[in-house]
């Protein structure tokens, strides 16, 4: 499966119309030790680029946007307990919730991984 | 006379360093015609001077009146060593504890003043104060709609009027709505305050004692609310929670209150302090400062400001309140205070207080004419009928120097001939007696 | 240090609670009464003496050392505020609205009006009102005032309130929580704000701006009365952030410029002392029309002279319990009585000479960022100490082991690293000296021994603290 990144550091992942959201290990690093992961609601419908959630660090607050339209349908409940996953792992078993309904047309309008490596560079 | 130090010669030395010829210079980036158009003030004084000039004004404020009055500001005794300590320099004239290793005293004396909140109002998590009784519950409101995700508040009417208004106007401006709930007579409406929670209520907001003096049970108003899933926010007194049921064990979510009442002055309307705390799971929608525990690099304790990511100052027009500067001081004078009286003593002014209200309660109702209104559990406030306008009356006691009560027609329609009357352990018996005589008077000769 | 908790031996009393003269009462019933007394600390007044003695001693205080932190004003709290502020401990508000009982407390009305009037002159505005309890809370006021003035128009429209993003984090919350929905411009790179785009952002949906200038770099903005007018040509009202009026004294009066509402914060320029975080104070002033929205009540003086405490009908309503923080108003009132015109001309000369002074002598070794004559602060950025992987912290913590307090660090937020020095007008310069000694040190360190820097504080009690765990384990009260 492929990720898919925003420029303002999401990435997604949409595998059996089901997709994956977290943030970029980029973004992780940038945030520094995170210390809270503002969850959605599951059952919530977003469209693409809304806020879908918040993430926290000590000296940093930041808005979660989502990458692909969709309705939540499971977050990453062990990040309530443990935020530090996002930084152990901001593209694996740190990811923030799953989002079901999707469009995949909608990831036309994101980076691949190559392209989100050069726009990383540029900045 | 600014306290500026600086001499000519320094004042010389350090234009050259700058490379100005004068200090009119330094302002040359204002354009002319941005320059003040007056600034007609009078020269200054010398201290002997403004002593004088202050203690002139300070002579004409009624700190001889004998007070009576309450209604959320209380006339406490307050230990000699919360004036000493509180006014160690070394807190007064310290900023926000921003840079912590710099800053432990005022830190750590916070952390110890939100365990005190906790352990008064029976709540799991405060933050280091708000700014006054009044903006705290309006605090609470908004606490409660960002939780729930709704847009009502309902509203007792027997909460203190001053903070209610308060509430009104924070509310307004966001477009939510705070229904208020008429008492029944001189007391809450439970069953009206029951009746009026629905699926889209954020909180109710009470108050124990109320305005009138009851001290209320709301453990079924609480089961009814979050039935709804909706908060329960109970302003109290603290001098009370040494004897009343605390709004924790009453099943609050929010406990808010005036802080005053804990080693602060009534110093004609401030500075006092606000009180917030809640449980652990709402701890992110609190407003304003919190200290936490923790440790250093040598596992040595400490305490830092955290969960900064609310506030303002990072999380600008998204933060949970817009509260930067608090009343830190006049919480550390809470803290002080009940440190001082501690475990017995504090039990012991709550009873104090208790017994003296009820004394003055047995006393005034046997006044000719007089009925007591608050027929119910009261703390050191209760309300009487009177024959005539509670007003007149207050006046014409006013000027043998006793201040009788809070004539309640100001706040409430159709109460003119209610007074709510405040005893404090500060009120002597013979005080109370002398009540009860001027008030014979005044009404009857 | 241990916790005053922990201090508690069971059975030890404190102060003595005085005797009854009454007789015992019927308890109260069971259910209303708590079950367990409150768990206070059980300790001796000697106890509790040496307790926060002991912690008072673990913090910097501007009465201990030197206290530049920019954008705070720490300038010294003189003594005989003190005193003179205490004197009206006794006088309790409820006594002003008694029927008669206005006529008892004479004395405070009067410096309430007094201090209104003395700020309406400094400030240039109409009218002052006391009661918002500090700075932000000021703002939250001014901006309902806006509100109420649009909506009394009928002018439905407006729903955007601009601020700068240099603004203090307090302009865009109390905008927010007055109902506002908000809209940044950016700074140029002349250091203020974007003129061109905020001429693109005013238009008929703006309710207000606001501005605090000097900016947060301490730069005077010479586009103020431009701006005034460009938000008045789109029917927008105008906001002055009062936290840097210390610049200004006698020089510049915002309700001269074109600003309709203004807040002060008594705990800055009138030198009230911070209290560890307050209480504070933060009167606003409105000019014309506005006046009439002003929060209930108002001070008025009567036909005889005196003084009058009156309700405001077409006011915003309450925005604090009574008149304002009456204690820290006694003080600032005192602070203006005293200095008087010229004194009060003499800080401002005084605080921006200070300034320019550390300004021309720390540029050498650090980065100045907006290098032309400043204010009352000015904004350094440790981006060249960065190279040796030493950041603004680094040096802050530093110069708190050489008994400095820290300048304000990572604010404004628009420069890098940013390190913002305000000495205030009652620094000398000598201890200015000493002060820009150990930051040339500092910057020597940075070159040479990074690791010192790094390792820093190590003359306090605690070292660096450890905030992601704080943040994350959420201890905020013992057990």
């Amino acid at each position: 499966m492929a990720k898919f990144f925003t420029k303002e550091h999401e990435w997604v992942e949409v595998a059996g119309g089901q997709a994956t959201v977290g943030i970029s290990e980029h973004a992780a690093h940038e945030l520094g030790d995170i210390t809270y992961v503002e969850l959605p609601k599951i059952g919530r419908s977003v469209k693409q680029f809304d806020t879908l959630a918040g993430i926290e660090s000590v000296k940093a607050a930041s808005d979660i946007y989502a990458p692909i339209s969709g309705k939540v349908v499971e977050v990453n409940q062990a990040l309530d307990e443990a935020p530090e996953l996002v930084n152990q792992g901001a593209e694996a078993q740190g990811w923030i919730c799953k989002l079901e309904g999707v469009d995949e047309g909608e990831l036309a309008a994101l980076m691949d991984a190559a392209t989100y490596s050069t726009y990383l560079k540029g900045l | 006379m600014g306290y500026c130090p600086n001499t000519p010669d320094d004042i010389r030395e350090m234009l050259a360093v700058i490379g100005a010829g004068s200090v009119e210079e330094l302002f040359s980036s204002i354009p002319a015609g941005l320059r003040a158009k007056s600034f007609d003030l009078p020269p200054g004084m010398s201290e002997l001077e403004l002593t004088r000039h202050m203690k002139e004004k300070a002579a004409a404020c009624g700190a001889d009146v004998v007070p009576f009055i309450g209604g959320g500001i209380y006339d406490h005794f307050i230990p000699a060593a919360v004036d000493h300590l509180a006014s160690r320099a070394e807190f007064y004239t310290a900023y926000t504890p921003y840079q912590p290793e710099c800053a432990q005293g005022t830190l750590q004396a916070l952390y110890e003043y939100q365990s005190t909140i906790c352990r008064l109002t029976g709540m799991e998590a405060s933050n280091a104060s708000l700014y006054d009784g009044g903006t705290a519950v309006a605090e609470a409101a908004l606490m409660s709609l960002r939780i729930t995700e709704r847009h009502k508040v309902i509203l007792d009417a027997s909460v203190n009027p001053l903070h209610r208004e308060i509430v009104t106007g924070y509310l307004h401006g966001l477009s939510a709505e705070a229904v208020q709930v008429e008492p029944k007579g001189c007391a809450s409406d439970l069953d009206r305050l029951m009746a009026a929670i629905d699926g889209e209520t954020a909180a109710v907001i009470v108050q124990s004692p109320d305005f009138f003096g009851n001290v209320q049970d709301f453990r079924d108003l609480a089961q009814k609310a979050h039935e709804h899933e909706a908060l329960l926010i109970v302003s109290c007194y603290p001098i009370a929670l040494g004897l009343v049921a605390s709004p924790g064990e009453m099943g609050a979510d929010i406990a808010v209150g005036e802080g005053q009442s804990l080693g602060n002055p009534v110093s004609f309307g401030g500075p006092y302090f606000g009180f917030i705390a809640t449980r652990k799971r709402f701890i992110r929608n609190l407003p304003g400062r919190i200290v936490g525990e923790t440790i250093d690099h040598q596992a040595r304790r400490g305490f830092v400001l955290t969960l900064q990511a609310r506030e303002q100052h990072i999380k600008r027009h998204k933060a949970t309140s817009n509260i930067c500067s608090n009343q830190s001081l006049c919480a550390l004078r809470g803290l002080i205070f009940c440190a001082a009286l501690g475990k017995k003593g504090f039990e012991e002014l709550a009873l104090l207080n208790y017994d003296k209200a009820q004394y003055a309660k047995s006393q005034l109702a046997s006044v000719k004419g007089v009925d007591l209104l608050t027929r119910g559990a009261t703390f050191n406030e209760f309300t009487l009928s009177l024959p005539t306008d509670a007003s007149e009356v207050v006046q014409r006691i006013l000027e043998k120097g006793v201040a009788a009560g809070v004539p309640l027609g100001r706040y409430y329609q159709g109460m003119e001939k209610a007074l709510l009357v405040t005893v404090t352990e500060k009120r002597s018996k013979d005080e109370i007696d002398r009540l009860a005589v001027l008030l014979e008077e005044a009404l009857w000769s | 240090m241990e916790l005053i908790f922990e201090r508690s031996v069971s059975g030890r009393a404190g102060v003595r609670v005085p005797l009854s003269d009454v007789p015992k009462a019927a308890p109260l019933s069971e259910a209303l009464r708590r079950q367990e007394p409150v768990r206070l600390p059980e300790v001796s007044e000697l106890d509790l003496v040496r307790h926060y003695t002991n912690l008072s001693r673990r913090n910097f205080s501007v009465d201990t050392n030197f206290y530049p932190l920019g954008s705070c004003t720490m300038k010294y709290n003189s003594k005989i505020n003190e005193n003179v502020g205490g004197l009206f401990a006794g006088c309790h508000p409820v006594l002003a609205l008694l029927p008669g009982g206005e006529n008892l407390v004479q004395g405070p009305l009067s410096l309430i009006h007094g201090l209104e009037r003395q700020l309406a002159e400094i400030t240039g505005m109409d009218e002052v009102t006391t009661q918002p309890l500090a700075g932000a809370h000021g703002e939250m006021t001014g901006i309902m005032v806006i509100a109420a003035y649009h909506k009394a128009r009928g002018d439905n429209k407006r729903k955007y309130v601009i601020v700068p993003d240099s603004s203090h984090g307090t302009n865009p919350a109390s905008a927010a929580m007055a109902g506002y929905e908000i809209v940044t411009v950016p700074t140029a790179p002349y250091g203020d704000m974007d003129l061109d785009l905020y001429r693109q952002a005013m238009n008929e949906e703006v309710a207000a701006v606001m501005l605090t200038c000097p900016n947060t770099l301490g730069l005077f903005n010479p586009h103020i009365a431009e701006i005034c007018a460009i938000a008045h040509e789109a029917g927008a009202l105008t906001y002055y952030d009062g936290a840097n009026l210390n610049a200004i004294l006698g020089k510049v009066r915002p309700g001269d410029v074109g600003f309709d509402v203004i807040h002060v914060n008594l705990h800055k320029t009138f030198s009230t002392p911070h209290g560890g975080g307050g209480p504070g104070s933060g009167p606003i002033g409105v000019r014309g029309d506005l006046v009439r929205y002003l929060p209930t009540p108002r001070v008025v003086r009567r036909e005889d002279g005196g003084f009058t405490v009156e309700d405001h009908p077409e006011g915003i309503g309450r925005v604090s319990d009574f008149f304002g923080n009456f204690g820290i108003m006694a003080r600032a009132y005192a602070y203006i009585t005293m200095l008087g015109r010229e004194g009060l001309i003499e800080v401002s000369e005084q605080a921006v000479l200070n300034a320019n002074y550390m300004m021309a002598r720390l540029k050498e070794e650090y980065e100045l960022p907006f290098d032309q004559t400043c204010m009352h602060e000015c904004v350094f950025s440790a981006v060249r100490q960065m190279e040796h992987g030493v950041h603004s912290i680094d040096v802050a913590k530093y110069l708190v082991d050489r008994g400095f307090h820290p300048p304000t660090v990572y604010f404004p937020l628009n420069v890098k690293e940013a390190i913002m020095i305000e000495p205030t007008e009652t620094e000398s310069r000598q201890t200015m000296d000493a002060f820009i000694e150990v930051m040339l040190e500092a910057a020597r360190l940075a070159r040479e021994n990074p690791e010192r820097l790094h390792e820093a504080p190590v003359t306090t009690p605690v070292g660096r603290l450890d905030e992601t765990r704080a943040a994350r384990a959420q201890q905020v009260c013992c057990e």
